[in-house]
Formats: C-alpha cells, structure tokens, sequence
C-alpha cells in the first residue's frame, strides 16, 4: 500500500474546501456523487457547460460540491428552474440531482410536466424512500409498512413506482439502479448525458442514519445487502411491474426512445417564424 | 446456460499475459467508515484496521495489494473519495 | 435575429396588457415563462405571438410556481425574463420571488390586481395586493413595485422595471390593475435609439477571482451567468459572499439580510418616482395611484375649478415608499387624502410619514374606481 501522494483523479470534478461532505457515514448520496462524477469523467464534459441543479433535501447539497455552475433552488422547483436554464442557453447540459421527496411530492406537478414536454434535462433521483434532511419523514416512495417519524405505525399509504411514472409522462429514457450498481449506474449516467430529451434514472440509495435505523437496517452495509439480495436486472421489462418491496427491487433500464426534444421543437418552430417575420419586414 | 467446454481451456498465451499490478491510495482522514470498500471488493483486499482518524473511525487497510484486479469498484463507490486506484506505471507481471 | 422586428416605433392603439407586452420586448426581454391569468392572459397570449419572431423564448408553465422558478433560471441563464400573473398567481409565486431576491435574480413580475381575496372578482379591478408587493414573501428584503396609471405607463414602466431590475439586481414588481390592464389608449412606441436600457453588471474580475455575491459600493455584486466559465454557485439558503451555505452563522446572516434591505433603501431616491400636480400652493394634497389616480386628477381639477388649493401626488413607486415625498407635503397642507381600491393599505404607510397631518381614506371596492366626485367631496369637506 502507498501512502496518499497522488490526488484523487475526480477531485477536479469536486470544490476544493467543500469536500468531505456533509453527508453521513455510508449515505447513498455520496456513492451518486462519485458515480455522477465518474460518468462526467469518462465523457470529457465541457465543466464550464454542465450546470447542475438540485433541490432541497440531503442530496440538494450535491450542487455545492461539483465544480461547475450550480443552483440549490425552492423546495421542489428544481425542474422548473432547469427548464428556463435550458431553454434559455440549450448549449449548457443541465442535470437536475434531487431527492424523492422534493421530485415527486411537491415536484410531482413539475416532474410530469417537464417529462411530457420532453425538455433536455437530466434528472437524477436518489430516492433514499423518506425525507432524509428533516429527520426522517415518511415520503411518497417509502414503503408500505415502513417505520418513519410520520408513519411510527407503519406507513399505509402505497409508494410510487417512480420508473412507471416517469415511463407513464413521457421520459425517453428511464433506468434504476441502486449505489451497488456503481458501474452500471455511472454506465446509465453516461447514457443519459449523451442523449437528446427528458432522461430519467433512479438511483435507490442508502440512508443508514435514519430511514436505515428506523427499519431495522441500521448500517449502510445492512442496506447494501438489502440491495445485492432484493435486486432483479430486468431491463425492458413493463415498468408497470417494477414497483419496489422488501423481497424485490427491479432495476435496469426501462425506457430507452427517441423523441423529438421541446427545445428542438421549439427552436426549429423560432427559426421559422423568424423567416417569415424577416421575409415580411423585407 | 452450460459452459462450453473449450472455455475452460487455459488460453495458449496465458504465460505471456501481463496483469497490470494496482497501486491503492487511501485518504485516511476522509474515510468515514461505512465500510463498502471492504465488504465488497470482490479481492477481499481491504481489511478494516485498528488506527482511529482524524473522523474517529477505523479507515480500512490493504492486506494485499497484489490481489487488486483494478476493477475500480471500491474507487466509484466510496461515498467519500477516500480511495482510488491507479495502474502502477512499471508494471509488468507474468500471470502463474 | 435582429431587433428589427422586435420594436416596432410607432403610434398605436393598444390595450394595457398588450402594451406591457411590448414594453418588455422594447427592454430587451427574451423570456416569458407564465400562466394564463384573467386579467393578466392577454399579456401571456401577445408574447405567445411575438417572442417567436425575433428570437425571444414564450413558455407556459404548469403553474405560476413553475413560471416564476422558470423565469429565474432564464435569468440566470443571461435573458432579461418576465412572468405575469394576477392576485392569486401571486400569492403562488410568493416563495421563488424570495427566491429570486435571496440570489438577487433580475426579472420583471407583473401583478394585474383585481378583486380579492382569493378568486375573488377575476374581471374587475382591485389595489389589495400592495401590500403583498412588500411583504408577500417571508423573510426581510427590500423590494421595488411600480404602479402605471395608462396604458402608455403600462409600456413605459415595463421597460423602466426591466432596468431597476438589472442595475440592482432583483424582481421588479409591476403592479398594473385591471382597468388599466385592459383599456385601450394611444401608445407611442418609440424609435430603438430613444429607448434607453440597462443591462446587468458583469463580473470585471478573473474566474479564479470572482465571488459571486461580493457587492460593489453600490451594494450590488456583479452577476456571472450560467455557461461562462465563472462555476459559480447560489442557493436560497443563507450564504456568504462565494455564494456557499452558512447556515450557522449569525454574522453571515445578519450581513446578507441587511445587505438585501439596505440594497433598496439605501438607493431609494435614485429608485423613486411620484407626479407632482399643483402642489406648490396645495392646501388638500390627494395621495393616489394607478387608475385611482385618474380619477384624483379629475377631482383635483374641478377642485380648483371651484376656488379649493388642491393638489395631487401620484405614486409612480409604491416601493420602497415615497415617505420623503409624503413628508414634505403633508408639513405644508392641511389634510391629505388617499383614495384606494381595498380596506386600508398604502393609506397606513402615508399616515407613517404625515405624522400629525390628518389623513382621510376612502375605500372603494368592487368594478368602480372612486368617481372623481366621490374624491372632490372629501377635498371640499376638508379644505
């Protein structure tokens, strides 16, 4: 073993003075950090293009820790935001990374929205199945029966199947995977940022300090078995069928289309009136 | 699926093979003991050790640094960057 | 895409809405992210058509949250946007304009007020969202609201929004009512070179150098925009001036809170605007805007007319308030009336800086604004 003399060969990607992270011992959202990172790595991504934006939540802090523009919006809204960036400057790739609360309980509206437009965004959740943040609140994807502070009875409401959903709005290409599946997560991020369109990837992450310690999985490495015993590849298959239980949690990628994206649409739609408008002032 | 049996050949030039040899890095007061690089480097090259950090956990240390296949699975998923691996620059090894 | 078919110089006939649609594209705005509203649509539908002509970037948002959030990511983006909306799109739209203030955005919000509280009267006028404009977003901020009492107003303080909005970076609130918003009124549009806009300060400094929330003298920092290689980062959470959470220290917070006041208040008289009618020898100054203020004109006309010293002082700038200008009439006269179109809202803030000065407040709700008889009767009473 060598003693540390070289640098890490992500820290360029990374704030210097802003890592370590906040993050806790094992968090998920750390593993979707270097995954993301890792992916942006391997496609030589213009830093100065790439803007991320993220929500409010344990992962929202993920914008303050990449080195490029980044924005930590309202709770909710970052999709909304994104949407502006991108219309705006369609040369920049905006990455939306949040949670599963700030996605699809107040984001829901935005979420399906910003899918069936079919903006160019990249949208990266790392659904850790309750509200990590605030002290471990129960979400729209925590499981049934599931403890939390809200739901110290068990939880009755049924979580989304967020890979349905996000199939269901119009996304062109959606995929799950969970922080075991580094590689393939990094692979499906690649994919992602190479495509044209509303581009959708679950990320199922570890929360050991607290969704973990209330559903008696109180280390990562307890959740992490969780996810190399429960999980299934079935790429392609109905994501209707791929919602998440304790025995099952199918991941792979889902969805994977083209479609014409809204800023291609929108901007051929400019060019053309804009001719006509020229053609009329002469 | 049954394996073929020609796969289970060794291959005609395995004795000029070369194996790139790994050379691990730590960032021991970064690591804040989650443990992953240990329990799933598919080596078993890390081993959690007896020093305390800067964090006051135990960071892993390498058993053996010659098992590393340089999968790089531990360097994607440690949450905190606080292992990499790098191809050692010399490295020329005859597979056995 | 030049701007020759973006201005279009001229006299026009035109309606409130339509001319705050032009005003916008006469600023320069590049985007509009919005929701349909009554009685705020039109402005939407008119750049519906428009934008596509020279360049500019129409959007209609799943809601007004998702507008305001747009408009502010647009701007960030380097576009002078816009959004507009009405009294319940902007109770909506509350916590992105805290947003927009915390990482001091430019961009324009336009309100059409009408009749409130909550759906209230969608066709008719109303004034009871200006205390809203101040106060409407939790936390303390300083804010600027306009208020156009024409059509031609309606065009003219868009643009002059647009440029508060960019010289100190934050959200510049129109707030229009619907009877102006729907009028129609001669509309001169004027030739590119008489229209006079600002745009945001840029950073001077090296990429490695530049902190994004570093003001100048001016107490504005220069602003970087997405995609130019400055990295930078913003977030709604207190933060210092890289632009990183601090969510721990009182000093930071104290700092950027005042700072975010004192940005308005400090730059207040370059900021405020009021019309001065024959106040020189007033003996009953009306304090009025918007289209109460048409109404007060006419009162203090006929005021004078029957031997009465009236005057008028219309609020161009509801905030930061004229409290200077208010002042100084009320030490001359004897009393100071102001119409308004809700239960009591500006009226407060003109009582505030009267002090001893008698303040008489006529309320006036639902599709009338007060009669111009309505305000001389007051006067006369009081004179």
């Amino acid at each position: 073993m060598t003693q540390q003399t070289l640098e890490h060969p992500y820290s360029k990607y990374l704030r210097q003075g802003m890592i370590p992270h906040i993050w806790c011992p094992g968090c998920g959202n750390g593993v979707v950090l270097n995954a993301f990172v890792h992916a942006v790595d391997e496609l030589q991504l213009d830093l100065d293009k790439l803007v991320v934006v993220s929500g409010i939540g344990c992962i929202g802090r993920i914008a303050g820790y990449t080195n490029t523009d980044s924005f930590h919006t309202t709770h909710g809204r970052a999709l909304a935001f994104a949407s502006g960036v991108k219309l705006a400057n369609p040369e920049l790739e905006v990455v939306v990374v949040s949670g599963d609360g700030d996605l699809f309980a107040i984001g829901g509206n935005h979420f399906i929205h910003a899918a069936r437009r079919n903006m160019g965004i990249k949208v990266i959740c790392a659904n850790n199945f309750n509200y990590g943040m605030t002290g471990g609140q129960q979400g729209p994807t925590t499981p049934l029966d599931s403890v939390t502070t809200t739901s110290p009875y068990g939880n009755i409401e049924h979580p989304f199947n967020l890979v349905h959903l996000a199939a269901a709005s119009g996304a062109v290409y959606v995929a799950r995977w969970t922080t075991l599946h580094v590689r393939r997560l990094t692979q499906s991020i690649k994919k992602a940022l190479q495509k044209k369109g509303f581009c959708f990837i679950e990320a199922i992450s570890a929360c050991p300090e607290i969704y973990g310690r209330y559903n008696n999985m109180r280390s990562g490495l307890e959740i992490m078995e969780w996810f190399k015993r429960a999980s299934v590849v079935e790429s392609f298959s109905d994501p209707a069928k791929a919602e998440i239980t304790p025995d099952r949690i199918a991941v792979g990628e889902f969805v994977d289309v083209e479609k014409l994206s809204y800023e291609k649409l929108l901007h051929e739609k400019i060019s053309k009136i804009n001719e006509k408008a020229m053609e009329q002032v002469g | 699926m049954i394996m073929p049996e020609r796969i289970k050949h060794e291959p005609l030039d395995s004795k000029d093979a070369k194996r790139p040899k790994a050379e691990i890095h730590l960032i021991k007061d970064q690591c804040k003991g989650c443990g992953y690089c240990i329990e799933f480097c598919p080596k078993k090259v890390f081993e959690e050790s007896t020093e305390i950090n800067a964090r006051g956990v135990h960071p892993p240390k390498v058993v053996d640094e010659d098992k590393c296949i340089l999968c790089d699975f531990c360097t994607t998923v440690c949450p905190d960057f606080a292992v990499f691996v790098v191809e050692r620059k010399d490295s020329e090894d005859k597979k056995t | 895409m030049t701007g020759k078919r973006a201005l279009l110089s001229g006299v026009h006939f035109l309606n409130g809405d339509v001319a705050c649609a032009e005003g916008a594209i006469a600023a320069g705005c590049r985007f509009f992210g919005g929701y349909p509203i009554t009685p705020a649509t039109e402005i939407a539908e008119h750049l519906s058509q428009r934008m596509p002509e020279f360049g500019g970037i129409y959007i209609q948002m799943e809601d007004e949250i998702a507008s305001m959030a747009a408009v502010i990511g647009a701007s960030y983006s380097g576009l002078k946007a816009m959004t507009a909306t009405s009294g319940p799109g902007f109770s909506l739209m509350q916590e992105n304009i805290g947003l927009a203030v915390m990482t001091e955005t430019p961009c324009v919000v336009v309100d059409i007020m009408r009749g409130g509280p909550s759906t209230g009267q969608p066709t008719l006028p109303g004034q009871q969202d200006v205390m809203q404009a101040k106060w409407g977003s939790h936390g303390d901020y300083g804010i600027v609201a306009l208020s156009p009492s024409s059509v031609q107003e309606m065009f003219d303080l868009t643009i002059e929004a647009f440029n508060l909005a960019e010289t100190y970076r934050l959200p510049v609130l129109l707030m229009g009512d619907e009877i102006v918003a729907h009028m129609w009124e001669r509309v001169v549009i004027p030739a590119p070179d008489k229209i006079k806009t600002v745009n945001r300060k840029k950073p001077t400094v090296s990429r490695d150098e530049y902190l994004p929330f570093k003001p100048d003298e001016d107490l504005v920092p220069p602003m970087a925009c997405f995609g130019e290689g400055y990295r930078f980062h913003a977030t709604g959470l207190t933060h210092d001036e890289h632009g990183f959470p601090k969510t721990s220290s009182s000093e930071v917070q104290a700092k950027l809170v005042r700072r975010l006041c004192e940005k308005i208040g400090r730059n207040a008289d370059k900021i405020i605007r009021v019309e001065e009618v024959m106040l020189d020898d007033a003996e009953v100054v009306v304090v009025a805007y918007g289209i109460v203020a048409r109404a007060a004109l006419s009162a203090v006309r006929k005021a004078r007319a029957a031997g009465i010293n009236a005057g008028l002082l219309r609020l161009v700038t509801l905030w930061p308030f004229p409290e200077k200008h208010v002042a100084k009439v009320a030490r001359k006269v004897k009393a100071i009336v102001v119409p308004e179109m809700n239960c009591g809202q500006l009226v407060r803030e003109v009582e505030r800086a009267a002090k001893e000065t008698p303040v008489y407040f006529i309320s006036k709700l639902g599709e009338d604004p007060h009669t111009p008889m309505e305000i001389l009767e007051v006067i006369r009473r009081n004179c």
